[in-house]
C-alpha cells in the first residue's frame, strides 16, 4: 500500500528530486508536497482505490498529513469495513 | 471587549480617510500619468464596495471626466448589480457603460462546462436550480476543508455533496472565464481611451490570493490593494459612497446561490479575517488577539495558519510569466 501511495504522490505532485527519500514521517503539506487541492486530489485517490469512504470528520492531519499516517488510517478504515487489506 | 491597557480592537486598523485618499491620488497620477503614461482609468464597477471605491479615488485623481466605469453583469449577477453600479457611477459623475457578458460566457461555453460538472456530482441539477460552493468552517477543527457544493432545485430543496478534484477544479475554471471576461472588455476600453485599468482588490483579497489569474488579478494599478477591507469601508464613507453600496453584504456574485466570501474563501467574516490578518503581520500573538477580539485563541492560530497557507498556495497566481533566463534588457518593474 505505500508503495502505491508513493506511486501516486511522485506522479501527481513535485516530490523534490528524490521521491524515494521522502521520509513517511514528514508532513506533506508543510513539505509543500500537497496544498488544499492536492488533499482534495490524495482523498479521492484514496477512496477510489483502496475502496474506502472518508467521513468529512476523518480529514485530519493525524490521518492525512503524512505518508505514514495515511496508511495507518486507509488500513484502519480497511479493517473497520473487512476489506482485505 | 478589550482588557485593561490593551486597544479596542476596531483602533487597530484605524485610518485617517482625508489623508489616505490624498496619499492614494498623490500616488495614482504619479503611476498613471508619469509611469503608464495613460490619461485616465477604466474601472469595472461591480456594485461591491471595492471597485466603488476604487472608481471614487479615480475620479478624484483624473476627474470624472478621465474616468470610465464599465459594467459587466450576466446571467447570475443578482437583480440589483446593475442599479447600485449606476448608483455609484452616477454620484461620481462618471460615464457608465454597460456591456453584458452573457453572450460571451454562452459562446465559451462557461454555464454549459460548468454544469455539466455540477451535474457529475449531482445528477438532478438542472434547469431553474441554482448552486454555490462552499468551504466548513476553520474555527473548531484542525480537519483539512474540502469544497462542497451546495445545489437547490427550483422549489427550493438542497442537495450537498462534497465535490471530487476534478469536478471542483472544472467548476473553477468555467468560472473563471467571467472575470477573465470582464479584463479583456476593461481593457479593451482602456485600449480605446488611452486609459489604464485600475484594479479592485482590498489587502485582504490581494494577500491572500482571492482573485483569478489574468481575470481580476490582472490590472495596471492597484489603489487600494494595502488597504484592509475594513479601511476601505471607512474610504468609502468618506468618499459618499451611496448608502445602499455600504450596507450591502459582501458577496462574490459569481454563482447562481448567493454565496459569501468567507464561506468560499476566507476563514472568517471580513472584520474579523481583518483584525486576525492585521494581528499576524504585526506580530500579535493568538493569545494576545483572542482578548481583543473575542475568538479562541487556538481558533486565531488555526487562522494565521491558514493566512500562510493561503500565502504558499496562490504565489503562483502573484507571479508573471517566468523566464528561463534573465533578458536584463527589460525591466520587470516599473522604474
Amino acid at each position: 500500500m505505500e508503495d502505491a501511495i508513493r506511486e501516486f504522490l511522485a506522479a501527481n505532485f513535485f516530490l523534490g528530486d528524490d521521491p524515494a527519500g521522502l521520509p513517511g514521517s514528514a508532513s506533506l503539506i508543510e513539505a509543500g508536497v500537497i496544498d488544499s487541492t492536492g488533499v482534495l486530489e490524495l482523498v479521492g485517490y484514496l477512496e477510489d482505490t483502496f475502496g474506502i469512504r472518508i467521513r468529512d470528520d476523518e480529514l485530519l492531519p493525524e490521518n492525512l498529513d503524512t505518508i505514514d499516517n495515511v496508511v495507518g488510517f486507509v488500513t484502519r478504515k480497511q479493517q473497520e469495513a473487512g476489506t482485505p487489506t | 471587549m478589550s482588557g485593561s491597557g490593551t486597544i479596542e480592537a476596531p483602533d487597530l486598523l484605524a485610518i485617517d480617510p482625508e489623508e489616505a485618499v490624498e496619499a492614494i491620488v498623490a500616488s495614482l497620477r504619479e503611476i498613471v500619468g508619469k509611469e503608464l503614461r495613460r490619461r485616465g482609468a477604466v474601472v469595472g464597477v461591480s456594485g461591491g464596495i471595492d471597485s466603488s471605491v476604487t472608481v471614487a479615488l479615480c475620479a478624484r485623481a483624473f476627474g470624472p471626466g478621465r474616468t470610465l466605469a464599465v459594467l459587466m453583469p450576466e446571467a447570475d449577477s443578482s437583480d440589483d448589480t446593475l442599479e447600485l453600479s449606476r448608483s455609484v457611477a452616477d454620484s461620481l459623475g462618471v460615464e457608465a457603460v454597460v456591456e453584458d457578458i452573457t453572450p460571451i460566457l454562452e459562446a465559451v461555453r462557461c454555464y454549459e462546462r460548468r454544469d455539466e460538472a455540477v451535474r457529475r456530482v449531482v445528477p438532478e441539477f438542472g434547469d431553474g436550480w441554482r448552486f454555490k460552493i462552499v468551504l466548513p468552517s476553520v474555527l473548531g477543527t484542525d480537519a483539512y476543508r474540502l469544497f462542497t457544493v451546495v445545489a437547490q432545485s427550483p422549489n427550493g430543496e438542497q442537495v450537498e455533496a462534497r465535490l471530487p478534484a476534478g469536478e471542483y477544479l472544472t467548476i473553477v475554471a468555467a468560472t473563471n472565464f467571467k472575470q477573465r471576461t470582464r479584463k479583456m472588455l476593461e481593457y479593451f476600453h482602456a485600449d480605446a481611451h488611452n486609459y489604464a485599468v485600475a484594479g479592485t482588490p482590498n489587502r485582504l483579497e490581494y494577500d491572500q490570493g482571492f482573485f483569478v489569474k489574468l481575470g481580476d488579478g490582472a490590472a495596471d494599478v492597484k489603489p487600494i490593494a494595502h488597504l484592509y477591507k475594513t479601511q476601505v469601508y471607512r474610504l468609502a464613507e468618506y468618499l459618499e459612497i451611496p448608502e445602499k453600496v455600504r450596507a450591502r453584504k459582501p458577496t462574490t456574485d459569481t454563482y447562481s446561490l448567493e454565496q459569501t466570501q468567507d464561506e468560499f474563501y476566507f476563514s472568517l467574516p471580513y472584520e474579523q479575517m481583518d483584525l486576525c490578518l492585521y494581528g499576524h503581520n504585526n506580530g500579535i500573538s493568538a493569545d494576545d488577539l483572542a482578548g481583543r477580539i473575542g475568538i479562541a485563541a487556538e481558533d486565531i492560530q488555526r487562522v494565521y495558519e491558514d493566512i500562510e497557507q493561503k500565502r504558499r498556495t496562490t504565489r503562483y497566481l502573484h507571479l508573471g510569466a517566468q523566464l528561463v533566463e534573465p533578458v536584463p534588457e527589460v525591466p520587470a518593474k516599473a522604474s
